[in-house]
């Protein structure tokens, strides 16, 4: 390894999980970059979760062997939770205590000095825009306030590494934006975060990617190169009734696979120069008059589906 | 280590600050409970509503009617003329003793021969008969022996009248075997453990439904510490609960408390660190507070009939003894009425304190283990 190459922080090796006889991860090997933000997509079920509290060390694999900034977190959890911070779907809060008292709680569980703690409190709280609320019970806050709260109670330790399992989930697009602003900064300082996500723009923006599907991780590598690697060319074709179209193109020759994307649909296509006046020629025979064909950039939700074959995510 | 648990003391003390009814909660309950038990749970039997049937309508029978109706413990409903009404009084609930008399009551003594009387009672509670038959028979036997004993001074057959057998009763501890000295401080141990093992297990069952049970063991602090932090604060409460409500049963009640206080504390504290084990204990087998609930419902009522409370042990079915041997009620309210009526020390409690020492040990150790378990 040469002096430049980033550091390996998180690393699993044929890590499996089974819960009552079901196997709900199988042999996942991860190498996770220091200073990374790195995304774990899939569908509900596929194991996300699972993967995040046995990275936290608060589930142990069957079998299999996790790392976390050196330490095996399977033998020493106690150790490697010292690094690593991990917010649940839903953060723990107390809502009968304030905010305040919330990060203090939070704050001298992993022995943060109070010089440290009221210190990294104000910039947390502005960077997150809680300050005006910071008396308030969290009980009272909103939904994304709370989450916000939570990162922010998260953070409090100054972690090295950062789990976040489907930290936006329900929260609202502003606080979305903080709550993004706030993890950038995290990378900048040389945090390495990992996080789950069903949402697929959320996706976009993370470093790296697994593409999770039933307990397995089936592609890993960055945005730009897992759309790269997506067999054929995308096409998206807008029509009055994008369902009907679906049904008259799904079966199509150089069709490889047709993604209903709200007013349009996504058409993944062998080669475009010769499917676009075929399927022009078609919905003009089909009577389809409305229909306009334009290439397309494929999004992570047509990867997925194309690589992994599943059903689309959400 | 202290300070992770200072830090959980603090929290669970703010978090019962802010809840402005939490002392309502945990106080008004148990003065309630303790005056409702202090009052109405008592196996003295007054008032037995009487029904009486005089077919005989003697000087013997009048005679005999009226000693049992000069006592407090029976009182006269209906004077009835027809066998057909005392059955009538029995069955609508107007009477729930009849007294009948037969002719040729007052014959049969004049005669030398025995005199019959008939006690009809409504035997749906069990107990109430029991008593008030036992009131009824020392009232019959008195004047039976008074009756005897006129015939035997105006006789000339004896030189010097025989003398029966009198029996002198001394209840120690309870010389007026009243039944309050024995309730309340039963209650004290029994509310104390309904208290404290529901606390506990909603407490930290709650921790789990919110998801900071979760939070907090993703950080550095370790399982016991938790365990510590969460169960320390019921600790205090029912100590609290034992001291108040000893209290209020000393001075309300007028119980004497001849035993050492101390001796109590110790006899309390180990009777609280087995109810916070079961606690914790019922906190693993839940999910949610509703089933925590449900199983606390399960547990604490075999517990507390099976303690001696009430129903005596030793005439429970063997089985049911047996298993009294792991409730740490039934040894408390050994040590607590022990301490409060006979004022006896560490010499005559030492085997109960001991169990329960165990039992606290057990439980504690069986259930810190199974929560661990309980965190995957």
């Amino acid at each position: 390894m040469s002096a430049t190459a980033p550091e390996i922080t998180i690393r699993t090796q044929g890590v499996s999980r089974s819960f009552g006889g079901v196997l709900a991860i199988n042999k996942v090997d991860m190498a996770i970059l220091q200073g990374e933000i790195f995304g774990l997509v899939g569908p509900d079920g596929a194991g996300k979760t699972t993967i995040m509290r046995m990275l936290a060390g608060i589930l142990a694999p069957d079998s299999g062997v996790i790392s976390v900034d050196g330490v095996d977190v399977v033998r020493d959890a106690e150790v490697a939770k010292r690094h690593v911070s991990y917010m649940p779907q839903r953060f723990g809060l107390y809502e009968d205590l304030t905010v305040k008292e919330n990060l203090f709680f939070y704050g001298e569980l992993f022995s943060v000095s109070r010089k440290d703690r009221l210190a990294r409190s104000k910039e947390l709280l502005a960077a997150a825009g809680l300050q005006p609320f910071q008396s308030r019970l969290a009980g009272q806050l909103s939904g994304g306030m709370k989450q916000k709260l939570g990162l922010v109670c998260a953070l409090i330790h100054t972690p090295r590494i950062l789990l976040l399992d489907e930290p936006t989930t329900g929260v609202d697009p502003v606080s979305r934006r903080d709550f993004w602003a706030i993890l950038y900064n995290l990378r900048e300082s040389g945090v390495t975060i990992v996080l789950s996500t069903a949402y697929m723009d959320e996706a976009e923006r993370c470093s790296r990617l697994a593409l999770l599907h039933a307990g397995e991780i089936r592609h890993c590598d960055t945005p730009e190169r897992l759309k790269q690697a997506m067999p054929g060319a995308l096409l998206a074709i807008t029509s009055q009734d994008p369902r009907a179209l679906r049904a008259l193109i799904a079966d199509r020759p150089g069709v490889l696979g047709v993604l209903l994307m709200g007013d349009r649909v996504h058409v993944r296509v062998d080669d475009p120069s010769r499917r676009i006046p075929e399927l022009t020629t078609l919905l003009a025979a089909q009577g389809v008059a409305d229909a306009v064909i334009t290439p397309a950039e494929p999004g992570i939700e047509d990867v997925f589906v194309a690589l992994v074959g599943a059903q689309t995510p959400l | 280590m202290l300070e992770r648990l200072s830090v959980m003391w603090m929290k669970e003390f703010l978090e019962l600050k802010r809840d402005r009814w939490a002392m309502f909660r945990l106080v008004v309950p148990l003065i309630i409970q303790m005056l409702v038990f202090g009052y109405a749970a008592t196996f003295t039997v007054h008032h037995v509503a009487t029904a009486v049937l005089d077919l005989d309508q003697s000087q013997q029978s009048r005679g005999l009617i009226s000693q049992i109706l000069a006592t407090h413990r029976f009182t006269l409903v209906d004077i009835a003329k027809t066998q057909r009404q005392v059955t009538h009084d029995i069955n609508d609930d107007s009477a729930t003793i009849a007294i009948v008399i037969h002719a040729g009551f007052a014959r049969d003594l004049a005669n030398g021969q025995q005199g019959q009387v008939q006690a009809i009672i409504n035997g749906t509670n069990s107990n109430t008969a029991l008593i008030a038959l036992g009131y009824l028979e020392q009232i019959v036997a008195q004047y039976s022996a008074q009756h005897i004993g006129a015939v035997i001074r105006t006789s000339t057959v004896y030189a010097a009248p025989p003398q029966g057998i009198q029996l002198r009763t001394q209840p120690w501890f309870n010389p007026g075997l009243n039944d309050r000295w024995f309730f309340i401080p039963g209650v004290i141990g029994t509310l104390t453990l309904m208290q404290v093992v529901s606390l506990t297990a909603f407490a930290i069952v709650r921790e789990r439904e919110i998801g900071t049970l979760e939070q907090i063991m993703v950080s550095p602090i370790r399982p016991v510490e938790f365990i510590l932090g969460k169960t320390l604060p019921f600790f205090l409460i029912g100590l609290g609960d034992i001291t108040f409500i000893s209290i209020l049963g000393i001075l309300w009640f007028h119980i004497p408390f001849l035993g050492s206080p101390l001796l109590m504390l110790f006899g309390a504290s180990l009777f609280l660190l087995a109810t916070l084990g079961m606690g914790l204990l019922l906190s693993t087998f839940s999910r949610t507070q509703q089933q925590a609930f449900a199983l606390n419902f399960f547990f604490v009522n075999p517990f507390f009939i099976l303690s001696g409370f009430a129903f005596p042990i030793a005439a429970m079915p063997k089985a049911l003894q047996w298993f009294t041997l792991i409730n740490p009620l039934r040894y408390f309210l050994v040590v607590i009425r022990a301490i409060f009526l006979k004022g006896v020390g560490l010499r005559a409690l030492w085997p109960d304190l001991l169990a329960l020492a165990l039992l606290a040990v057990i439980m504690l150790t069986i259930s810190v283990r199974r929560f661990h378990k309980s965190l995957d």
